[in-house]
């Protein structure tokens, strides 16, 4: 749910990084958060437990700058992975303008992505979204692993909507931005429509 | 998609804006904001200059979000009012019309009892502020819609741009 301030002129958006325990969704946002010039981000707001794994969310401020006048920030936030904390994935989800779902490419979690985009499509739809409608973007993560499942073989079971989807090694930052980019499109072509004749 | 997008107009803005000034002079409170329950700060007042008040924001709807999924787990709707009380500050939070969150940060200066009473009375006069900005949406009176939408006009190279 998109927040449009015609008094301020800005619009802010909420974008959701999506996925199973360490597949590298904070990985994403630490290296956004590296990369992004001071003054254009928030601080970086982390609730985790004392081993670093996400309790809550993780939350990232991004102001990009200008479209036709209007300031657009887009608030990033990870849900925690762990099957036990659903409970904090539905409420993150709540609001949701586009997602992100960030797969594990090693072959033992190939079980686990599948399980995680299952859990996310019944999130969605417990707060009235729909996979297959929603601005959505897939990315296959820690492809520098020795042990990784080919791309082609991902995408058959992860991707069937044949959404924008990318090979990252988020932890060195390739295709982070990549993801970034095409899901913040999605999302602002999404409030385009949102906004035309409706 | 369910519910609609936030919109604000220049004119309940302003409305907002007068109302939340009026409650942090009343209730001797330091910071006063408004947050959609999404976690996006709508409007702040008050001594916000040293204060990461985007964060607070997400901040605040993540904390209202978790007592509402505790209350539900207790069969209650919602915990309507939340408040933190600090060595030095305190936090007040409570839910208005089911959709925004206002918060008020205070010290000693001020008390719970007398920011109780003033946040009742700014809920109503936001609440009101708030159906009468729904109704303009809904209404499509706004300047969302329409040839004069600034989204109409929004092609791949705009949002290319963004990113430098
Ligand atoms: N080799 C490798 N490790 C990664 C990559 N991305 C993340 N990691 C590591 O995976 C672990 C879990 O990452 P984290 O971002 O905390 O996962 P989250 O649970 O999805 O938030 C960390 O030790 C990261 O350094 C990657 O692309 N390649
Ligand atoms: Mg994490």
């Amino acid at each position: 749910m998109s927040f449009i301030n015609y008094s301020s002129r800005e619009i802010n958006c909420k974008i959701v990084y999506y996925g199973p325990g360490l597949c590298g969704k904070t990985t994403n946002l630490h290296y956004i958060y590296k990369k992004t010039n001071p003054d254009s981000k928030g601080k970086m707001i982390s609730l985790a437990t004392e081993t670093e794994r996400t309790l809550f969310f993780d939350f990232l401020p991004l102001a990009l700058g200008e479209i036709r006048g209007f300031k657009t920030r887009f608030h990033l936030y990870t849900v925690p992975g762990q099957v036990f904390y659903d409970a904090s994935r539905k409420l993150i989800l709540k609001g949701v303008d586009g997602v992100v779902f960030v797969a594990d490419s090693q072959v033992e979690r190939m079980e686990a992505n599948v399980e995680s985009v299952e859990n996310l499509r019944t999130n969605l739809t417990e707060q009235g979204y729909n996979l297959d409608a929603v601005p959505y973007v897939i990315q296959y993560n820690k492809r520098d692993l020795p042990n990784v499942v080919p791309v082609a073989e991902m995408r058959s079971s992860l991707n069937p909507r044949s959404v924008p989807d990318f090979e990252a090694i988020a932890s060195d930052g390739t295709g982070v931005f990549d993801t970034l980019k095409a899901i913040a499109k999605l999302v602002i072509m999404e409030l385009k429509k949102g906004q035309e004749g409706g | 998609m369910i519910g609609s997008d936030l919109v604000m107009y220049e004119e309940e803005f302003k409305q907002i804006d007068a109302e939340l000034q009026r409650l942090l002079t009343q209730s001797n409170a330091k910071v006063v904001f408004l947050v959609d329950k999404n976690g996006q700060l709508i409007a702040a007042t008050g001594e916000t200059e040293n204060l990461d008040t985007t964060s607070l924001a997400s901040l605040t709807a993540g904390n209202i979000a978790a007592t509402g999924g505790m209350a539900k787990l207790l069969g209650e709707k919602e915990f309507s009012i939340l408040f933190h009380e600090g060595q030095r500050d305190n936090i007040h939070i409570s839910i208005i019309g089911q959709r925004v969150i206002l918060v008020v940060i205070f010290d000693q200066r001020s008390s719970l009892g007398l920011v109780r009473l003033r946040v009742k009375k700014s809920a109503d006069v936001l609440g009101g502020i708030f159906n009468q900005l729904l109704q303009k949406v809904e209404q499509g009176k706004g300047p969302a819609k329409g040839a004069d939408s600034p989204f109409a006009e929004i092609t791949d190279e705009d949002i290319d741009k963004l990113f430098g």
